[in-house]
């Protein structure tokens, strides 16, 4: 990484608010290419909110900006910033029963480079990035996160984050409910993501999946604010002492 | 019109009766409005035997005095004007038409699907016929070969008439309903098909192979016939819309699948909205035998189809898979019966249906099981898409069951475009339009994976059309 790189994403004083609810209380981040934030924080926190909303989910209105490779897609809908180059894989993918995972997969891959991919170097495309995750080819046929177990929606997040090649995304509990094979699976996708030079926000709540993927950053999120940020120790030190010691009244912002 | 003759007095001095002459000529078309003369000069200028006739006038004697259906879309039936149809066209008088009659949006779904200029021109209805002759003869030669007789129902009557009597109207009786008795007084048309014994039908047989007016009619009727161990599957109708300007459509279809037989039966129906498509459907399954209804309904102002399979014999399985399209002022009162009357058999009905804008779908089935079927299996499931906030769906599901041991399962679900999975979508870059009807597309795909390939792209290609400019 370089040190005078610009930040591939950066977000600057966003406020989320659910109805009449304040969920997220002002938040800045700013990632580089390639680099890894980890975001932790106890369940309710408003961490998922966060994702959703800078990934521009209707039902949350967003205030404060947010930047893309240096432009302003605050205002942008989720489809339009996918298409240029961001990516969120979600806490709880949801079914689309009677769509496959490779037609929806080609469709989206073709929407987000912007032509269309021939069938035959998509598939095959698909099936060496579906080995590297361990997975059954004939997960390709069937129905998008239809009757999937936790574990299997992961990898398929995984998957579309390796064939989507986006330049930021964010990862929200993408280890939780995982089993350790699938948790190492998973953190090689990520760091095969990262060395692409994605820039990555791993929201979790356990410092487990840090043992597999070194963040460069981890911040501290409760309450809808990040409460202190630093390097890989600052998880190690919240997996011994919980987050009880850093009250966000007591710390306040970074 | 005359005054109404006993059945009894049918026939026997028609000349006198009702003077007609010289019916090829005077009757090109019959007058607008129903009456035994019309009855009558139809059954004429087909030159059909005496029995047909009879049945005929029968039929329409049952129709006059049947009222109108109390359930369904009661409201709609009463705007239809018997008066005003014209009951029977002769094939080459269809062309009368010209194709600037043919309304714009109609004409601009032939252009989106790509159908070719004189398949256009006889799906309008500007032409009387359309035939892939090339695709036909080899076909035909091939069936001819196999001893499987496959015509339209009038040639069929004239060259198989034992056949024909001896099952014509033994599935769906005249007095059926009111409709049933309509289509048996003047219809023409359909396709006839027999499936000699332990024989294979390898292709699906098409009445497309062979378009022409007289088969796609208003009235049309079709007879197929699997005898043992036979298997064929049939299909009807196409995915470009079919434009007429006569606004009734009322089939009948009868199915007989003999001990081991297996039949489907594919349904693709797009008419224009002008119709009412009030169709009759049923087949009879002997021991063993599988009848399998593939119903698609997109088209039409009113549909009222309810498929059904008589299970017979033991071990019979019928099994209904249907899916409804019901757009701005469209209703789609579909569904299925089933009728378990011996041990063993089974049936499954998966009813789909999406409502779009003011558009409204209805399930209507029927499961029976007589008391001594014992051992019987059925399971009926039918899921709803509602799109946007006017769109209504209503399920109307019926169960008779008069025996104990049997296993039936029942599940309906109305479900609208999550919000949550079009976020998922969008997210991956695909736009608001294109994520809904991948959506819609998932619903319909049960469906859509049991038709031939050309019908599949097709029908994607369709529902891409009536998604367009949706919202909500
Ligand atoms: N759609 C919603 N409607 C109402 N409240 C919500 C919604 N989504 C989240 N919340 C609330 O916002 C808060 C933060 O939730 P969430 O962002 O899911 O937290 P985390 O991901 O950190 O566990 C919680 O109190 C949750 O109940
Ligand atoms: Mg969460």
């Amino acid at each position: 990484m370089n040190e005078n790189a610009r930040p591939v994403f950066s977000c600057h004083g966003v406020h989320v608010r659910i109805g009449e609810k304040e969920v997220v209380k002002g938040v800045d981040l700013a990632v580089l290419p390639g680099e890894v934030h980890a975001i932790m924080g106890p369940n309710g926190s408003g961490k998922s909110t966060l994702a959703n909303s800078l990934m521009g989910h209707p039902a949350y209105a967003l205030t404060g900006t947010v930047e893309l490779a240096g432009e302003d897609v605050t205002a942008l809908a989720p489809d339009e910033k996918a298409r240029r180059g961001m990516f969120l894989a979600f806490q709880y993918p949801v079914a689309v029963p009677g769509v496959t995972v490779a037609s929806f997969l080609r469709a989206a891959v073709s929407a987000v480079r912007g032509a269309d991919v021939p069938v035959r170097e998509f598939r095959k495309e698909m099936l060496a990035r579906m080995e590297d995750l361990e997975m059954d080819p004939a997960f390709a046929g069937r129905y998008l996160n239809d009757g999937f177990s936790g574990g299997e929606k992961k990898r398929v997040e995984i998957l579309q984050l390796l064939m989507l090649k986006p330049k930021f995304a964010l990862l929200d509990e993408t280890d939780s409910g995982l089993d350790i094979d699938a948790l190492k699976v998973v953190a090689k996708g990520i760091n095969a993501a990262a060395s692409n030079d994605t820039g990555m926000v791993l929201v979790t709540h356990y410092q487990r999946l840090l043992n597999y993927v070194r963040p460069h950053v981890v911040h501290v999120f409760m309450d809808g604010r990040i409460v202190r940020s630093g390097g890989p120790e600052l998880a190690l030190e919240l997996e011994e002492r919980g987050y009880d010691w850093l009250e966000p009244a007591a710390v306040g912002g970074v | 019109m005359a005054s109404t003759p006993t059945v009894a007095d049918i026939g026997s001095d028609y000349n006198r009766r009702y003077g007609f002459h010289d019916p090829e000529e005077y009757f090109m078309r019959t007058p607008k409005g129903l009456s035994h003369e019309v009855v009558e000069a139809i059954s004429l200028l087909k030159k059909e035997p005496e029995w047909m006739r009879v049945f005929r006038h029968k039929a329409l004697d049952i129709f006059l005095a049947k009222p109108m259906p109390t359930w369904g879309d009661t409201a709609r039936l009463a705007t239809i004007d018997f008066d005003d149809i014209t009951y029977y066209v002769r094939a080459t008088e269809k062309q009368e038409k010209s194709w600037d009659d043919v309304p714009e949006n109609v004409k601009r779904t032939f252009d989106r699907l790509g159908i070719p200029e004189a398949e256009r021109k006889f799906l309008a209805g500007v032409s009387a016929q359309y035939e892939s002759e090339v695709v036909y003869h080899s076909v035909k030669e091939e069936l001819t070969k196999q001893g499987v007789i496959f015509l339209d129902m009038d040639s069929g009557l004239r060259e198989h008439e034992e056949i024909v009597r001896r099952y014509f109207g033994t599935v769906i009786p005249s007095a059926d309903n009111k409709f049933a008795a309509l289509n048996s007084a003047v219809w023409s048309g359909g396709s006839f098909i027999y499936v000699p014994k332990n024989t294979e039908v390898a292709i699906p047989l098409q009445a497309y192979f062979r378009i022409n007016a007289e088969r796609m009619g208003q009235f049309e009727r079709t007879l197929i016939i699997a005898d043992e161990g036979a298997k064929v599957h049939y299909i009807e109708g196409c995915t470009a819309p079919v434009y007429s300007s006569s606004s009734l459509h009322s089939a009948v279809v009868e199915l007989i699948a003999m001990k081991g037989a297996r039949i489907r039966y594919t349904t693709i129906q797009n008419w224009s909205n002008n119709i009412y498509n009030l169709v009759t459907k049923r087949a009879v399954a002997d021991e063993d035998a599988v009848v399998e209804w593939v119903d698609g309904n997109i088209g039409s102002g009113l549909t009222m189809k309810y498929p059904a399979v008589i299970l017979k014999g033991e071990r019979a399985h019928g099994e209904v898979l249907s899916i409804a399209f019901a757009g701005p002022g469209q209703h789609q009162d579909a569904g299925a019966k089933m009728i378990h009357l011996a041990p063993h058999t089974t049936s499954k009905i998966t009813s789909k249906s999406i409502s779009k804008g003011t558009g409204r779908s209805s399930y209507r089935g029927l499961v029976k099981i007589r008391n001594g079927a014992h051992g019987c299996k059925t399971s009926v499931q039918c899921d709803a898409l509602l799109i946007g906030d006017a769109a209504r769906t209503d399920t109307y599901p019926t169960m008779e069951i008069d025996e104990d041991q049997v296993s039936v399962e029942h599940e309906a679900r109305v479900s609208k475009i999550g919000d949550e999975q079009l976020f998922y979508l969008r997210s991956r870059g695909l736009k608001d339009d294109q994520a809904r009807l991948m959506i819609v597309n998932g619903f319909i795909e049960p469906f859509v994976k049991e038709l031939p390939m050309e019908y599949a792209v097709e029908l994607n290609r369709l529902i891409e059309l009536e998604m367009e400019g949706s919202v909500g």
